[in-house]
């Protein structure tokens, strides 16, 4: 039984006025709210056994290591890696994505090789590979997205071949929802000898993802959006492609024997992470990965298509609103972009304010998915495991109000 | 919520003063926000003494920022250049008389920018230095 109401006793940040009126939070999309256990979980690393990580020959240290690397098994299951020597941490999904190009991509991009990216990714997995490209004399391709925002798989199979070295795709579009067929298109990429990056920024917190199913080689993603802190982002990858990789960044940690003239690097996942890490942000994403699991992926995957699924029903019975992406629940994520008649996002947001409602309006980081749809920018209400049927009810029954107040 | 989008910036959105081009315009300047889609154009017809004859503006974007730059154009039509260059974010702000936060501050300001870069000629002018601190 998934009780909402019980969740939200662990998220007291939830129990507050804004602007007057009770908070209704419909941006988890942009950033998740984090639990006690988390918040808990950090404090008493800082109010208890706080040292740096993989120095120190005293206790502290040792516990503080423990719990660190602990964090990192937590995360290697959570997504299903073979090792934890495969799950990096960085900062955030956009240095997870940063991190292949820069390193993978300079060794094994080259003049006239194709970067096969979707219309709908989120500028994070989008600019990397322009920068990449135009430094390599490479090309990027981009997968269609139909009107429906599903992928355009038939129009995959065309421009699939040989050229093809690295497909690049959102497993859940920020934008539209979209969950992508990535089974399918990880076959069909390692059919020509092409690897699969995955952007799991949106997928990860919010669906079960399994890396050795999928047969994904690189997966990034972030803690903040998964109810761990910010600062704390994690980059998957296949064992023996990280093993070929040059570092990322060089310095400290990272090496296993300097010299005057040169180092050795150090083994994975250490390799890629030079320099003192965010230790107690990766504690505090080992306790939301916990959480997460107390719940179950597959529950938390439910509770959103139910909610996505009330959702459409209720907002699409106020006049002029438009919601973007495939019209299936069960083919997306909750993340719901729409628009209220001609009114402009930025109003629509800055009015829901007033009523204490938080939705994100703009682009959302996917301008060129924006040039497609024809719309400046679009409204977004995305939700997770705290979020109620009568927050979406509160939803509509002001984008009502709004209508009312333009139409005059 | 009716209190904070007040009548008059629902009235100057709604029927917006001096919207449209000018055909012979002396000063013209076009600014978009990459953040909200928003574009703004400001046309102004100044003559031999300085005076705004005329100003028309052209755009698309949030009702904060349309209606900024139509209340802008009724505060600078007859006015001097010079004067028209005092304007300042105060002066938007009291008209339209709502407390604003930083994002969309950007959008009530457009139109200041734009005029500003047309009647100083600047295509670099950005808002106040006096914002950097």
């Amino acid at each position: 039984m998934f009780d909402v109401d019980a969740i939200r006793q662990d998220f007291p940040i939830l129990n507050q006025q804004v602007n007057g009126k009770p908070l209704i939070y419909l941006d988890s999309g942009a950033s998740s709210q984090k639990p006690l256990s988390v918040i808990e979980a950090m404090d008493e690393c800082y109010l208890s056994y706080y040292a740096n990580v993989h120095r120190g020959i005293y206790k502290l240290s040792e516990k503080t290591s423990d719990a660190y690397e602990n964090a990192r098994k937590k995360v290697a299951r959570f997504i299903n890696a073979k090792s934890w020597r495969e799950v990096i941490f960085t900062r955030n999904t956009t240095e997870s994505i940063n991190l292949v190009a820069y390193t993978w991509g300079r060794q094994n991009i080259g003049a006239g090789d194709t970067i096969l990216l979707t219309e709908m990714e989120h500028h994070a997995n989008m600019v990397p590979w322009q920068q990449l490209a135009a430094e390599k004399g490479a090309q990027i391709a981009y997968i269609p997205v139909d009107a429906c925002g599903y992928c355009d798989m038939a129009a995959f199979d065309r421009l699939i071949n040989d050229s093809v070295k690295l497909v690049a795709v959102t497993q859940m579009s920020n934008v539209l929802g979209t969950v992508t067929p990535l089974g399918e298109m990880a076959a069909k990429a390692h059919a020509v000898g092409a690897l699969l990056l995955v952007d799991g920024a949106q997928a990860v917190p919010h669906m079960p993802t399994n890396v050795q199913a999928m047969d994904i080689d690189f997966l990034a993603f972030s803690g903040h959006k998964m109810l761990g802190p910010s600062g704390i982002g994690v980059l998957y990858g296949k064992r023996a492609i990280l093993e070929d990789m040059p570092p990322f960044l060089t310095g400290g940690d990272m090496i296993r024997k300097v010299t005057f003239e040169g180092a050795e690097w150090n083994e994975l996942p250490w390799k890629f992470e030079a320099g003192t890490p965010s230790i107690v942000e990766a504690i505090g994403l080992g306790a939301a990965v916990d959480y997460l699991n107390s719940l179950g992926m597959h529950e938390v995957r439910k509770h959103e298509i139910e909610l996505t699924t009330y959702a459409f029903d209720r907002m699409c019975q106020v006049e002029g609103v438009h919601i973007y992406g495939p019209p299936d629940p069960t083919a997306r994520g909750g993340a719901v972009a729409f628009t209220l008649g001609d009114i402009h996002p930025h109003d629509v947001a800055s009015l829901l304010d007033r009523e204490g409602i938080a939705i994100r309006a703009g682009h959302h980081c996917a301008m060129p998915l924006h040039e497609k749809l024809c719309v400046p920018a679009t409204a977004r209400a995305s939700f997770y495991i705290y979020t109620r049927p009568s927050d979406i009810d509160r939803l509509a029954e002001s984008l009502d109000q709004i209508r009312e107040l333009f139409e005059g | 919520m009716d209190d904070f989008y007040r009548e008059n910036i629902l009235d100057h959105y709604r029927n917006p003063r001096n919207k449209g081009r000018l055909e012979h315009p002396t000063h013209t300047a076009e600014e978009h926000n990459p953040l909200c889609g928003d574009v703004l154009h400001i046309d102004l017809l100044v003559n031999d003494e300085d005076v705004i004859e005329e100003v028309r503006f052209d755009g698309q974007g949030c009702a904060i920022s349309q209606a900024s730059a139509s209340m802008l154009t009724e505060m600078i039509e007859g006015k001097t250049l010079e004067e028209a260059k005092q304007v300042s974010k105060e002066d938007i702000l009291e008209a339209l008389g709502i407390d604003i936060g930083p994002v969309r501050l950007k959008c009530a300001l457009l139109s200041l920018k734009v005029l500003k870069a047309g009647a100083y000629g600047l295509s670099d002018w950005t808002e106040e230095d006096e914002d950097d601190w």
